[in-house]
């Protein structure tokens, strides 16, 4: 199979790979590139573990084509700090004890992220907020902590100074 | 794992229409990839070339007058008919079905093109894109086709599309006065596809009684159904709830479902009844107000 060069942006820096066209997005992130706070889990869109953002927008890397990302820009859950202080919502995390086994928070994380850039400046309902993770499953079921996380952001409690 | 194939990016329609006419019988598209992505990986589709239009601008738009109705390029993601104000406006059926549709995830990068051309009957906008009259334009590199959406589907993943064809574009209608429209699938988690659904519209004349009706059901059968024994009972007719029953009662019966680890044949007929009255209750109360 001709292998294609495929240029993209992870976190802010420039990538260039060569790739196998069938290769997945989650794959270049974490076999490719190294970003492996990405999961894989169930492969058929289904479990929300390998969410990612593709400019702002939270998608299943597991399920789209690395090459359909071609000059975009992706963020993992490594890109959300900032020259090592962590972003509103994984502060809020670590604060609510949103996590069980953590599989899920990485994807969590990311839903979360673009959920509270959606509705910056609204006030959100608990159930907007649940129907804002709808495509990520926590196996545990922890899901009450990392609803309060969402929400303590969402209501500006860690807003900078 | 996903076979190996020939990956194919078109820069525009037309280039992508003769990529397609060429490679037909050994060529799958590609958009969004939600639901092909999954049986290429289960190795049900393995094609030689894969064709990608996920993003090819000119299929890419909403567009709206009060005379053509709305139009929905084939390449628009499931998201933006959310979130579109146009279409909340004008059809708010078909942003609460995109809004129950799998999860933001896919919603943000599937395409309404994509959704019809796998034609999974469990798919949700196909009934609900037929209970409002909807039609789809495909085309080839010799010209365009449009079919009435309800006789698009022949089988289960099967449509009247050729295979050097592509969908092109969504068309629908602007409703009539006083209709209404309702959908709803019964499902145990939000995101996952519907066990059963239904979809309803109504049309009422002046005096309150049902000028038209349209009944359309979601996995019921190899494609989406319409109830139209229902349907045509329902002219004529006024408000009544015994009526609504009737018409689920008749929509249980008008159905072949099939029996899976989700649900036996005969609790789909069961909910499809329900849904089915509920739905027409809904419509109708809707085209009143």
């Amino acid at each position: 199979m001709e292998k294609r060069a495929l240029k993209l942006k992870v976190n802010g820096q420039e990538y260039e790979v060569f790739i196998n066209p069938k290769t997945l997005l989650v794959e270049v992130i974490r076999d490719h590139l190294g970003f492996t706070g990405t999961k894989r889990g169930c492969e058929t869109v289904s479990c929300g573990a390998c969410s990612v953002l593709v400019e702002d927008m939270v998608v299943k890397g597991c399920s789209i084509l690395a090459v359909q990302v071609e000059g975009m820009n992706v963020t993992t859950v490594e890109g959300l700090e900032d020259n090592g202080k962590l972003s509103p919502i994984q502060r809020a995390f670590l604060d609510q004890g949103a996590y069980q086994c953590g599989f899920c928070t990485s994807g969590m994380l990311m839903s979360a992220t673009a959920f509270l850039k959606e509705n910056e400046g609204k006030s959100v309902t608990e159930h907007e907020i649940r129907e804002g993770i709808e495509g990520n499953i926590c196996r545990c079921t922890g899901y009450n902590s990392i609803v309060r996380a969402i929400d303590a952001v969402a209501q500006g409690k860690y807003k900078e100074a | 794992m996903i076979h190996d194939f020939n990956y194919l990016k078109p820069g525009s329609l037309k280039e992508a229409l003769s990529m397609l006419s060429e490679h037909k019988d050994e060529c799958k598209v590609i958009c969004g990839g939600q639901s092909l992505l999954i049986v290429m990986r289960q190795g049900m589709v393995a094609p030689e070339y894969l064709l990608d239009i996920k993003h090819v601008k000119e299929l890419n738009y909403i567009s709206f007058d009060a005379k053509d109705g709305l139009k929905i390029g084939a390449t628009t993601t499931h998201r933006t008919i959310e979130k579109s104000d146009v279409i909340a406006k004008n059809y708010p059926v078909l942003v609460a079905m995109e809004n129950k549709l799998a999860s933001i995830q896919t919603r943000n990068w599937g395409t309404i093109g994509g959704n019809l051309a796998h034609a999974d009957p469990a798919g949700d906008p196909a009934p609900v894109l037929i209970s409002l009259k909807a039609s789809i334009k495909v085309g080839n590199v010799n010209g365009e086709r449009v079919f009435p959406l309800d006789e698009f589907f022949v089988d289960y993943f099967a449509t009247q599309k050729d295979d050097d064809e592509l969908v092109l574009e969504v068309q629908v209608p602007v409703p009539p006065p006083k209709t209404g429209a309702a959908y709803q699938k019964f499902n145990l988690l939000d995101s996952d596809m519907g066990i059963v659904a239904t979809a309803a519209s109504v049309t009422l004349n002046d005096d309150g009684t049902c000028k038209e009706a349209r009944i359309v059901l979601g996995n019921a059968g190899p494609i989406p159904l319409r109830v139209k024994r229902a349907e045509e009972m329902l002219v004529g007719k006024k408000y009544d709830e015994a009526l609504f029953a009737e018409a689920g009662k008749i929509a249980s019966e008008d159905c072949e479902p099939v029996a899976d680890i989700h649900a036996s044949e005969a609790h789909r007929r069961h909910v499809i009844s329900v849904l089915t009255k509920r739905m027409l209750k809904k419509a109708w109360d809707q085209a009143r107000a």
